[in-house]
């Protein structure tokens, strides 16, 4: 069982890392452009945007919590 | 552009990769014998390219647009991680990738650990060697892979790693210590950048929205990610101006 949850944490924290805020809020951009692209919407822009929201807050969050 | 932009990317990264690896292998090498560590390098390449090979062809059956929604997502959550940490590290809130320090750690541990034999192997080089080169192949097998499929040409981003591997080996046989010199943090920061790219525009692509003009739009995006990093270190550093160094 140890091991399977060794394997577990080595994939979480390969793919997701140590901030689990950030991959979540691309998985939920993701789905949003996916949304938006099946109204028929021009949503190209929405994932550059989320990216820029999403590293702006893992930033400041990683400079608060170290300053 | 893309294909020039696919073999640079799968270079940058799996550089960066040997790089940590080789530091790795070295402080086996040179502590516990080079049999023992150079058979781990070879149970490690060995099961490497199983998985590559299991799990490429597999890829190939996945249809293209699920294919990129995934790899970019992917893609996407793993160069956030690099993008971020190499812009904790340019703007002084983290400390400074240390290949040397890193070499003198692993020499330390490797000098102080107890002599076992097995199957005739110094069993601690052994897996000290295993484990760096799988663990740091793994990234560099992932790249490949998703990179390759997601854009059709995994001959294309393993022509990137295979170069990556060879000038690595070389200069490492050449030098004999560890690359202390290869600007690793740059290379960090470019390959961030460069993984963050490829998964906007896949995982658009994958999500079904369409670029304006195509390809021609990933420089676009490549110029948009790169002045949100500059941005993002200039920012960092106006609030905390000295540099963390070790």
């Amino acid at each position: 069982m140890s091991r399977v949850r060794a394997f577990g944490r080595f994939w979480w924290s390969f793919v997701v890392g140590d901030d689990w805020r950030a991959a979540l809020g691309i998985v939920v951009a993701i789905g949003i452009t996916a949304a938006l692209a099946a109204e028929k919407v021009a949503a190209w822009w929405f994932l550059p945007t989320a990216v820029a929201v999403v590293l702006a807050h893992s930033l400041y969050r990683e400079a608060r919590n170290s300053g | 552009m893309t294909a020039g932009f696919l073999i640079a990317s799968a270079f940058l990264a799996s550089a960066v990769e040997f790089v940590e690896a080789l530091t790795i292998v070295l402080a086996a090498g040179v502590t516990r014998g080079w049999r023992s560590a150079l058979v781990g390098v070879g149970a490690a390449t060995a099961a490497l390219a199983v998985m590559v090979a299991a799990l490429g062809p597999a890829l190939t059956l996945v249809p293209i647009s699920a294919l990129r929604l995934v790899v970019g997502a992917l893609l996407l959550a793993f160069g956030l991680q690099w993008l971020r940490k190499a812009i904790l590290r340019a703007s002084g809130y983290k400390p400074i990738h240390d290949e040397a320090a890193i070499f003198a750690r692993e020499i330390a541990g490797a000098r102080t650990a107890q002599a076992e034999q097995r199957v005739g192997l110094d069993w601690y080089g052994f897996t000290l060697a295993f484990k760096g080169v799988l663990l740091e192949g793994l990234e560099v097998a992932f790249i490949v892979v998703t990179f390759g499929s997601a854009q059709g040409r995994i001959d294309l981003a393993a022509l990137g790693a295979g170069g990556a591997l060879v000038l690595v080996v070389i200069v490492g046989v050449l030098v004999r210590a560890p690359l202390a010199r290869v600007p690793e943090n740059t290379l960090k920061f470019t390959v961030g950048v460069m993984l963050t790219t490829f998964g906007i525009f896949w995982a658009t692509e994958g999500a079904g929205a369409h670029w304006p003009g195509d390809d021609a739009s990933l420089p676009v995006v490549l110029a948009f990610v790169i002045a949100l990093s500059t941005a993002s270190v200039a920012t960092l550093r106006r609030r905390r101006p000295t540099m963390v160094a070790a």
